[in-house]
């Protein structure tokens, strides 16, 4: 039933966790390929040829690209078990939105608290922090940002989990401190084995970010 | 069902908002298009209903607030299910989103904004990566009436509306779509003869002259 289900991907990308983590919460067998992002391969490119980038999900042979979109396909595909997307058009309507925010919002400006100093960290940082706030104001007294159970904007946004202690060490600030019950919910979702498996470790991602500094000569 | 269900925050040179328009009409859903003056002062409506971005489209469904126009007409679509807009299969679902995605990522702001922003003459480049895209989009096409295939849908209903501001790219930037990309201009005037879509598309002439009027505005011109 589930054909051949092939990953392509890198290990600290949060978008490729998000598709790990709907393919663990679906139980779904798959071949997961680690890419070489200064060196892709000729499957990676000969499948996202767009953009050429990772994550990449082969079904039987066929490519999607984009992690939500992934998600969404994993979700509608695999429709008997563990439902990520809500059944109620507003609701769906709802947490695309928000994930779409995180996509707009919390990638970038984690980025220039690693690649930048001065007045332009401290901007992205002030930034960052109400985005942060204004995505916990949307968890309510809910355990998970899909209700009762995880969905599909918990997928979307608690890979950032593990990237957020490298935003706390370039940014010195501490995410927990602006946003206790955000961390809370993360912390919630790293119990469920889904999310524990597919997430990095945090401090082999300040690792990669200071290497990568280093090999992009960013000081 | 009552007109007052359903209000559209709009604005009448917004592509964005077209879509939303488009998709309603495509659903032969009655609705209430409420001009929003962008200049002149937003509306504490949108003010309210999209705190976020502060932007239109929005759209009220018995009050309740829906921003994003992808989103909007993927909510459109799911709430009122004839004629359905995406393709029944999930692949071919994923690939409509996708290149909506597309669309919203390269066409709209790199694109586009590349040509209509520039000070002077339009970079080469500018030309050249707009017309790639289009390319692009029309090796998506393929020899399918529509994106969506043989019926009109979500994709054609996300890029058509950018068509009405080619007019001003072409004026600005000194090329031709049609000469370009003949198959993309062959697909623009099959969508023209939608009335979903006629209906609701302005005037070129009417978009260019408030492109050269906000580029005044912003110091361009």
């Amino acid at each position: 039933m589930e054909g051949e289900v092939v990953l392509l991907d890198f290990w600290p990308s949060m978008f490729g966790m998000r598709t790990r983590i709907a393919l663990a919460e679906k139980q779904i067998k798959y071949e997961y390929r680690e890419e070489d992002l200064r060196n892709k391969s000729a499957l990676l490119l000969q499948m996202n040829p767009v953009h050429k980038k990772i994550p990449v999900l082969i079904h039987n042979g066929k490519p999607i690209c984009e992690s939500l979109i992934q998600v969404q396909y994993i979700d509608e595909v695999w429709n008997d078990r563990a439902p990520l997307l809500p059944p109620n058009p507003y609701q769906r309507a709802t947490a695309r939105f928000w994930a779409d925010f995180v996509d707009k919002k919390i990638y970038d400006l984690g980025g220039k608290l690693w690649r930048t100093k001065g007045e332009e960290q401290e901007a992205a940082k002030k930034e960052l922090i109400e985005c942060l706030k204004l995505l916990e104001g949307q968890l309510g007294d809910n355990p998970y940002f899909g209700g009762k159970d995880f969905g599909f904007l918990d997928v979307a946004l608690v890979p950032f989990y593990c990237w957020f202690y490298t935003y706390e060490k370039f940014g010195r600030f501490s995410i927990e401190a602006e946003c206790p019950k955000l961390i809370a919910w993360a912390k919630r979702c790293m119990q469920k084995e889904s999310v524990a498996k597919s997430l990095a470790d945090q401090e082999k991602i300040y690792d990669f970010v200071l290497h990568l500094k280093k090999a992009l000569g960013i000081e | 069902m009552s007109k007052a269900g359903l209000v559209l925050l709009d604005c009448w040179v917004s592509p964005f908002c077209m879509r939303v328009k488009i998709a309603l009409n495509e659903k032969g859903l009655q609705y209430e298009a409420r001009p929003e003056d962008l200049f002149g002062g937003k509306s504490d409506l949108l003010l309210n209903s999209n705190p976020i971005y502060k932007k239109v489209p929005v759209f009220l469904h018995d009050g309740k607030p829906l921003c994003e126009s992808s989103i909007i007409v993927a909510y459109i679509d799911e709430t009122w299910s004839s004629p359905p807009l995406l393709p029944s299969c999930s692949y071919a679902r994923a690939q409509a989103r996708f290149w909506a995605d597309y669309i919203d990522k390269k066409v709209v702001f790199d694109a586009c904004g590349n040509i209509w922003r520039s000070k002077g003459e339009v970079p080469v480049e500018a030309k050249t990566e707009f017309i790639e895209i289009l390319k692009q989009l029309e090796g998506a096409l393929g020899d399918k009436e529509y994106f969506n295939g043989d019926t009109f849908g979500f994709v054609d209903i996300v890029a058509i509306p950018l068509t009405c501001w080619f007019f001003a790219l072409e004026k600005i930037g000194g090329f031709s779509v049609a000469a370009e990309c003949p198959k993309f201009s062959s697909w623009m005037k099959r969508c023209l003869q939608r009335e979903s879509v006629a209906k609701v598309m302005p005037d070129p002439e009417k978009v260019y002259e408030f492109v050269l009027m906000f580029r005044k505005m912003q110091g361009i011109d």
